[in-house]
């Protein structure tokens, strides 16, 4: 359980999150949806450390990660696996590398367990045969999955994805989103999707909560947030240009 | 204009605090997580023997030039017998150190803000972050040691082959005597000159990496953001190596 209380940031003058309160369930998707610019992928950060608010309470399944030392935030942070919105692989390395990484670090594995385990993760997620491509031989979505592989090679508690599907066709996205089912389905962590698919997400999450102006507007069930009253949640739902969200 | 002299104030303050900051924890990191073997190696190769062909055309080329001008020099006292003495210690006390980090300022220390740059933009530092690794242990420590072990060879070389570079336009071109050209420079350099090349060489490594690595690691948004670090990492690494050579030169003198 992943629980933010009453966070404030601010990039200059500029607010990004105003007073946000959310709990994110434990072994559940949650989905994060929003107009672009409203800040989730800085929600998002706060969640993992990454960023730290103004002012405001992030906990970690009832341990603080805000102002604490940086052994006590990477001992928090073991917990976590996360998919980047660019993918983040390290580009001077191979695929297989990559995914090697976390679990030549962190682990005692022995080489040959190592390698078998990294040739699973990437078949977990569809990718056979290209271990020793480096990711700027690869496609979008073939770099999303090498991510996916890198976040779930450790099996972490929770897994944070950062617009997983930005930028990809249908079918890709569609496959993407499946994978992060199944493997959910498979390893039962927390996920925190931010996404801008709509309606797909609504398939994909089991909550979603909608940021906007700096606050979580609602956060229920798919169906809950599909018939919610409130009028910007509506705006963004159904694309429309009138509305509270004035994007021009 | 009080307001805008104070916000630029307090973030020369916070710059500064934070460069200082950056080599504190590297030095702690050195000793706490050096990084492994491997990766020293790899960087020793980068910034040690990947310079070694523009080091020894430097230094061919300043011993030359050495040899040239101090011969015409000496000539009008009648010491040309001196020619061996004035380039080594010219190069062993002052160029060689200078040179070589300037050098490799230039070839090895932009390429680390860069590199690290593009890491910090395209979110992989984060990544290291992510997966609970400090990546200063993976980026920064490794730099640091391999620069300071790679400075003082490379400048031993710039001496070696800069008097050789002497030698050849002094006893070879000039007929300078080649007993007296290395036996008056045996008499003159002591160990003391050979010690304080070094100890300017092994600094100068360490501000090589220190402002490569920080500018890098700190780098702004976007290409502009690290074509920016890189630009500021060499003006600033060659600033600060001539100014530090100023003041370690008054001590060690």
């Amino acid at each position: 359980m992943i629980t933010l209380r009453n966070v404030h940031k601010s990039f200059g003058a500029q607010k990004v999150l105003d007073g946000l309160d959310l709990d994110i369930p434990a072994g559940k998707i949650t989905a994060i949806i929003g107009p672009s610019g409203e800040g989730k992928s800085v929600l998002l950060k706060h969640l993992i450390g990454l960023l730290q608010p103004d002012s405001g309470a992030v906990a970690v399944d009832g341990e603080s990660i805000v102002n604490v030392g940086r052994g006590e935030l990477n001992r928090i942070r073991e917990k976590f696996g996360m998919l980047f919105q660019n993918v983040a692989l390290f580009d001077s390395m191979t695929v297989f590398e990559n995914v090697a990484f976390p679990l030549q670090e962190k682990t005692t594995l022995g080489r040959d367990q190592i390698r078998s385990r990294v040739l699973s993760a990437l078949e977990d997620v569809g990718l056979k045969n290209i271990e020793h491509k480096y990711p700027d031989e690869l496609s979008g979505g073939m770099k999303k999955r090498v991510g996916l592989a890198r976040a779930v090679v450790l099996e972490p508690k929770i897994i944070l994805f950062d617009e997983p599907t930005t930028g990809l066709d249908p079918i890709i996205k569609r496959a993407i989103h499946q994978l992060i089912i199944d493997t959910h389905g498979k390893f039962g962590f927390t996920a925190v999707i931010v996404s801008h698919e709509i309606p797909d997400i609504f398939d994909v999450a089991q909550n979603v909560a909608m940021l906007f102006q700096g606050k979580i507007l609602q956060h229920g069930t798919p169906d809950e947030i599909r018939n919610s009253v409130d009028p910007a949640i509506r705006q963004f739902i159904s694309g429309s240009l009138d509305g509270p969200i004035q994007m021009i | 204009m009080v307001r805008a002299l104070g916000s630029t104030t307090i973030t020369i303050v916070q710059d500064l605090g934070r460069t200082g900051w950056f080599l504190l924890y590297s030095f702690y990191m050195i000793f706490r997580h050096p990084g492994s073997l491997v990766n020293v190696l790899k960087q020793m190769r980068f910034i040690g023997t990947k310079s070694l062909f523009v080091i020894i055309l430097t230094a061919a080329f300043t011993g030359m030039v050495l040899g040239l001008q101090g011969y015409y020099t000496l000539a009008k006292f009648g010491s040309e017998g001196m020619l061996g003495t004035a380039v080594a210690l010219s190069l062993i006390r002052e160029l060689g150190p200078v040179l070589a980090a300037l050098m490799v300022t230039g070839r090895a220390g932009s390429a680390i803000t860069a590199e690290i740059g593009i890491m910090r933009i395209t979110e992989q530092i984060d990544a290291l972050e992510t997966m609970a690794l400090d990546p200063f242990k993976y980026l920064v420590t490794p730099k640091f040691i391999a620069a300071m072990i790679s400075l003082p060879l490379l400048c031993a070389i710039f001496d070696v082959i800069g008097i050789y570079g002497g030698w050849l336009v002094g006893v070879k071109l000039l007929g300078v005597n080649p007993g007296a050209y290395f036996y008056e420079m045996e008499k003159a350099v002591v160990w003391r000159d050979v010690y304080s090349g070094f100890a300017k060489s092994f600094s100068f490594g360490l501000i090589i990496a220190w402002i490569g690595c920080y500018k890098g690691y700190y780098a702004g948004h976007g290409a502009e953001g690290v074509s920016k670090a890189t630009t500021e990492s060499v003006v600033l690494t060659s600033v600060i190596i001539l100014v530090w050579d100023y003041f370690l030169t008054s001590v060690l003198l």
